[in-house]
């Protein structure tokens, strides 16, 4: 047998471990780039925008001018728009979850239904845009109003808020309903007042987030067709409107004529990264308070 | 609503208290009976969003294709929608998206399996909850804020050091879509490795690998399914991509492999084309389905393929 050569493998181990060593670093350096890439982003937003981030610029109506634009228009649009989204998600969304979870048959049609929203999940938002522009705005004739806007959006985020709502469901351990079985509760009761109080923060956090998603999405709008017009504040959700991430969309287009509008944009930015953070605090508030473990 | 009350003491009738309390009982009873088919209507939408969605691409799609021939979209390397004489072939869009998917998949695929790889292997705990919250919150920021970005602060940086860089351009778009992917890749895999034995690298650990080593030749073969298919999907996401091409690669049609130039995506065509008023029933509007049927294809064909493969070589312990 041949004899290990002692200096060989001492020079073999040696580089071994550099390697070891060398890659840690290289790993450790990729799971930071993401925070790197986060911060330079934020201080190029913030630093571009937050000159323009004032009283008149946040209570303002769209001007011309972009000294005198204000974005109040696009934050009520938001605002009108959730109102649509929020009801509409949290109904339809709730409701399937509890169909698949509670009631629907394991089986065929459930894995089908199951499979089915999977694959809504993975696309891409601007069919979701098409489909609206279609259904909504052209074939049922809305235009493009906070309605119609609204219902598309929903379509979009409905994957998530299901998926969300059946881990919220799943995650509700057996002894509880059966506990409320044994005391007579039929089935809906025993949904109503055990099952869906225990899993609400779970089912709230998914729906928050999701609306976060919605609150930033940007290309379903843009197929459906919202005007970079100067259009009055919307007062219901059958008017026309505009929201935060369009308002990004135009003047960041329009940057390239008149330089002002970055700063503009990149205000926009603050704001809506601003309404995105406590959105989104407020779900993790919700998991970590509410969320009880069994 | 049941009447719980009791009667007085003198005249307690449990005739009717039973009848009562059945009348209560057949009001729920017809309750419980609808709520099912109530809940199973409302699940249905689902299925319908996806009907509608097929629907409408396909029937607009087959108009289409009665104007221009199926071929000439598939294989026509020049894209004049708006011309005298019009010429729709798909490939300029085809290029724009396969490129930029590309580019950003260079970016992502290495940066987030190696974050992947740093969380599940070499991070202790601590610096866990901090590192993958963060990449979280990058997961978050709307499209929108990186395609501000790619176009007022990646592409001036880039023209630095190359200059023939164009003002709009497929290089710059393609990169930071790859950062938009990593966290996507990253968590994904790392599920993956996560989900391998610890006895397995104890084995391997054992028998006296290093740690690169344990994670070459164990945890990354072993977690491969769930790695290729986190690739997979992050290629599907940058296929499905719209603002930031839209903002920060253009609108022209080009057929090039030039990285420098503006190249328009799949995606991108379907907002130029949109926000263009374009009249409803010309072969333009028909076009826009054509080019939604095929990115929807893509994207949907990239989401069966990383299902099947992570669930058919996906090894089981």
């Amino acid at each position: 047998m041949k004899q290990l050569n002692e200096k060989q493998h001492i020079r073999r181990t040696k580089r071994r471990l550099f390697l070891n060593r060398f890659s840690k670093s290289i790993f450790m350096l990729s799971a930071f780039f993401g925070l790197f890439f986060l911060a330079v982003l934020l201080v190029k937003v913030v630093t571009e925008g937050i000159g323009s981030v004032n009283f008149n610029f946040l209570t303002g109506k769209l001007s011309t001018q972009p000294e005198r634009a204000g974005i109040m228009g696009a934050i009520l649009g938001t605002f009108w728009l959730m109102l649509v989204v929020a009801p509409v998600t949290m109904f339809v969304g709730v409701g399937t979850a509890i169909y698949l979870e509670m009631y629907a048959k394991k089986g065929r049609l459930v894995s089908f239904i199951q499979t089915n929203i999977s694959n809504l999940a993975g696309v891409p938002s601007i069919v979701y845009g098409i489909l609206g522009l279609t259904i909504f705005v052209r074939v049922l004739d809305l235009g493009n109003i906070v309605l119609a806007g609204g219902l598309t959006m929903s379509l979009l985020i409905l994957p998530i808020v299901i998926v969300a709502s059946q881990e919220a469901i799943r995650s509700i351990p057996f002894f509880l309903s059966e506990a409320s079985y044994g005391l007579g509760a039929t089935k809906w009761q025993t949904i109503q007042r055990v099952i869906l109080p225990a899993a609400l923060p779970g089912i709230l956090t998914g729906a928050i987030l999701s609306l976060s998603r919605a609150i930033g999405e940007t290309a379903p709008l843009v197929v459906i067709g919202i005007p970079a017009l100067l259009i009055p504040f919307p007062g219901s959700i059958m008017d026309r409107f505009t929201v935060l991430p369009m308002q990004i969309y135009y003047w960041t287009l329009d940057a390239s004529l008149v330089a002002e509008y970055a700063n503009l944009a990149a205000a926009t930015i603050i704001v809506l990264l601003v309404a995105l953070f406590i959105l989104n605090s407020t779900a993790i508030i919700i998991r970590n308070k509410f969320q009880r473990v069994f | 609503m049941i009447n719980h009350e009791i009667p007085k003491a003198d005249k307690v009738n449990i005739r009717d208290m039973i009848d009562q309390n059945q009348r209560g009982q057949s009001i729920r009873r017809r309750i419980e009976r609808l709520i099912p088919s109530f809940l199973a209507i409302i699940a249905s939408l689902s299925v319908l969003t996806t009907v509608g969605i097929i629907w409408t691409l396909l029937s607009e799609t087959v108009e289409f294709f009665k104007r221009v021939p199926f071929l000439d979209f598939f294989t026509g390397t020049v894209l004049k929608p708006l011309s005298q004489n019009p010429e729709f072939g798909v490939l300029p869009l085809l290029m724009g998206t396969v490129t930029s998917s590309l580019i950003a998949m260079a970016v992502a695929a290495p940066i987030g399996l190696m974050a992947a790889i740093y969380l599940s292997e070499y991070a202790p705990a601590t610096v866990r909850k901090v590192v993958k919250p963060v990449l979280e919150l990058l997961a978050g920021v709307p499209t929108i804020v990186y395609g501000f970005f790619a176009f007022t602060f990646v592409t001036p940086l880039l023209r630095e050091f190359i200059p023939s860089l164009q003002a709009t351009n497929i290089l710059s778009p393609g990169l930071v879509m790859g950062v938009m992917i990593i966290p996507m890749i990253a968590s994904l895999s790392e599920d993956a490795m996560s989900s391998v034995p610890n006895s397995m690298r104890e084995g391997a650990s054992g028998l006296g690998a290093t740690k690169l080593e344990v994670t070459r030749k164990v945890v990354i073969p072993a977690a491969l399914s769930g790695i290729i298919a986190s690739f997979v999907l992050g290629i599907s996401r940058a296929i499905g991509e719209t603002m930031i091409v839209t903002i920060a690669s253009g609108s022209t049609k080009n057929f090039t492999f030039d990285l420098t130039q503006s190249m328009q995506t799949m995606t991108a065509y379907i907002v130029e084309v949109t926000g263009g008023d374009a009249a409803s029933g010309s072969t333009v509007y028909y076009s826009l389905y054509a080019v939604a049927m095929t990115l929807f294809v893509f994207t949907l064909v990239m989401n069966l393929i990383a299902r099947a493969v992570s669930k058919k070589f996906r090894e089981e312990y």
